[in-house]
């Protein structure tokens, strides 16, 4: 049963640092089932930082990661399979360019999940008919456009049924005909209740799907509220500053 | 390129007039040269007051004829000290590369071995490596070894210089792949050693096929060497028959043999480097 009083994602007191350099300085959060978070703040404020931490590729310099309700950033517990149910995507290079898409997809399943061989593949197939690339499953990487790409690596991760789902700005490094595609994909994906934690830079779109919004300014949550009516209720000088930033774009 | 003549604007015809003629230009200018080249071959060595006595101690048919049989039985030797050379080159060599790139401090002390090892053998000139190890080994007197061939001396000897240098290649090729291909890997689940055996040395190996045939079309030469240590190779027994004849063509026998044996190496090596060179101009990431 899923609970959904009680965070799918918590994180407490994070901090990381880079020698003196304060990337993530204390940020608190909490992401509920079937919820979808947006972080939003200027390049450099951490936004990739706090979800490789999350993730946990990047030990943290302090802090705590619940992942429904249990510690995940204790010692001793096993962070390969903690990871392997927190899913990430970032902006590019995501697939394995050695792997055909279909390739991409079951790695995973198999040699994390154990899945035998022909289940991964039914699922990993049915995956790519789902987005479109049913026909695509044995080109290689370099072989797709940018948004194929970067569907085929959303659905890699969703394919694991991570409990959270992160993605960093995902959309940033594709040609702007090619962002539309990746955003129905995450759209769909909230229809069908994946809990994500997002950082963006398009704001319409975190306002249409998110239901919580974070600023993030230099590594410290500076202002954050309810994705429907933040972008217009923001009242702190420098998210006031940074919105009016991003629409004169 | 598709359009037909009576489509050609008039510059285009032109510029096809020009380049025709300097195709003719090219052809002459070409043809001239390789005779130039002749004549002076022909005056340089062959019309020199010493050519005929060289011609007989050089490239004496009969002589060469004599003695290719034992200089052939040698390159055998050679080719099989050559493969199993190849083989164990790669497996330390990609064993080195991947203790350099362990980061936990537990493996410090491996790290710190395997970079002094591959400073120390890429130093090592590889002829003092084969009488270390040729004269070397065998002084220890390991008696449970027996007498050890000089042929498997070779083959140790050889590999302890070229892993070192493979070890670089491969190091190159692992740095080489894109940092998010491991973080994505990570990402999955995949612990360290499954993200490296299943994404980053495939990709990593692609790299650096080229190189790695560079290396090989070297060692192919240098398994001549292990003549030094007394095995009979086509080096040695070429010596042998020299010696017989005192004549030097089994010399040159021995040396056509070892380039005709790299001959399809060095052109599938070059085929390989001009595919990945393409391909890459091409924008592909490997
Ligand atoms: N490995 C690292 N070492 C040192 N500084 C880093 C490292 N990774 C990120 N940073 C610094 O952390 C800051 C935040 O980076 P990042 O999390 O990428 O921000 P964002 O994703 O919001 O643009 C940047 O100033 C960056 O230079
Ligand atoms: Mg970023």
């Amino acid at each position: 049963m899923i609970d959904w009083n009680r965070p799918r994602l918590k994180v407490v007191g994070l901090k990381k640092f880079y020698g003196d350099r304060r990337v993530i300085n204390g940020v608190d959060l909490e992401v509920f089932p079937g919820q979808i978070v947006a972080l939003i703040g200027s390049s450099g404020s951490g936004k990739s930082t706090l979800l490789r931490c999350v993730n946990q590729i990047e030990d943290l310099t302090d802090g705590q990661i619940f992942l429904d309700g249990e510690e995940v950033s204790a010692p001793g517990v096993n962070q390969d399979l903690i990871r392997a149910q927190i899913g990430l995507v970032f902006q590019s290079f995501n697939l394995f360019s050695h792997l055909s898409i279909l390739n991409n997809i079951t790695l995973a399943l198999r040699h994390v999940k154990k899945m035998d061989r022909d289940a991964a593949i039914k699922l990993a197939q049915s995956w790519l008919t789902r987005i479109g690339l049913g026909d695509r499953g044995e080109s290689y990487p370099d072989k797709i456009s940018g948004g194929q790409q970067q569907r085929a690596a959303i659905i890699r991760a969703v394919a694991m049924e991570p409990k959270v789902l992160l993605l960093d700005e995902v959309t940033s490094a594709l040609d702007p005909e090619l962002v539309g595609e990746v955003l129905d994909l995450i759209r769909e994906l909230k229809a069908g209740g994946t809990t994500i934690l997002m950082a963006t830079h398009e704001l319409s779109f975190a306002r249409e799907v998110a239901d919580w919004v974070i600023f993030l300014e230099q590594g410290q949550i500076y202002e954050q509220g309810e994705a429907k009516d933040f972008f217009e209720k923001a009242s702190k000088p420098r998210t006031i500053e940074f919105l009016s930033r991003m629409r004169s774009r | 390129m598709d359009l037909n003549e009576q489509e050609l604007s008039q510059a285009e015809k032109d510029r096809r007039e020009y380049r025709k003629a300097q195709r003719k230009r090219s052809v002459w200018i070409s043809l001239a040269s390789t005779l130039a080249f002749a004549v002076i071959v022909w005056f340089g060595l062959i019309a020199t007051p010493g050519w005929e006595r060289v011609e007989q101690s050089f490239f004496n048919w009969d002589v060469a004829v004599a003695s290719f049989p034992r200089v052939i039985d040698g390159l055998l030797l050679n080719l099989r000290v050559l493969v199993a050379a190849a083989i164990l080159v790669l497996v330390f060599g990609l064993l080195l590369a991947i203790i350099r790139t362990l980061k936990s401090p537990v493996f410090f002390p491996l790290r710190v071995l395997s970079k002094g090892y591959v400073d120390l053998f890429r130093g090592l000139p590889l002829i003092i490596v084969l009488y270390l190890v040729g004269f070397g080994i065998p002084g220890l007197r390991l008696e449970f070894l027996g007498r050890i061939p000089a042929e498997v001396l070779g083959i140790v000897a050889l590999t302890i210089t070229y892993s070192a240098y493979v070890s670089e290649v491969f190091r190159a090729g692992i740095e080489s792949v894109h940092s998010s291909q491991r973080l994505a890997a990570r990402s999955l689940g995949l612990s360290y050693s499954k993200s490296m055996r299943l994404v980053v040395l495939p990709q990593a190996v692609r790299k650096v096929v080229p190189p790695l045939m560079n290396d090989f079309i070297a060692l192919q030469k240098d398994v001549g060497l292990i003549s030094v240590l007394g095995a009979i190779d086509a080096v040695r027994g070429a010596q042998i028959e020299v010696a017989k004849f005192a004549n030097f063509t089994p010399y040159v026998v021995a040396g056509l043999l070892f380039v005709l044996l790299a001959i399809p190496t060095i052109r599938l090596a070059d085929r390989i480097s001009a595919r990945f060179t393409s391909r890459e101009q091409q924008g592909v990431t490997l």
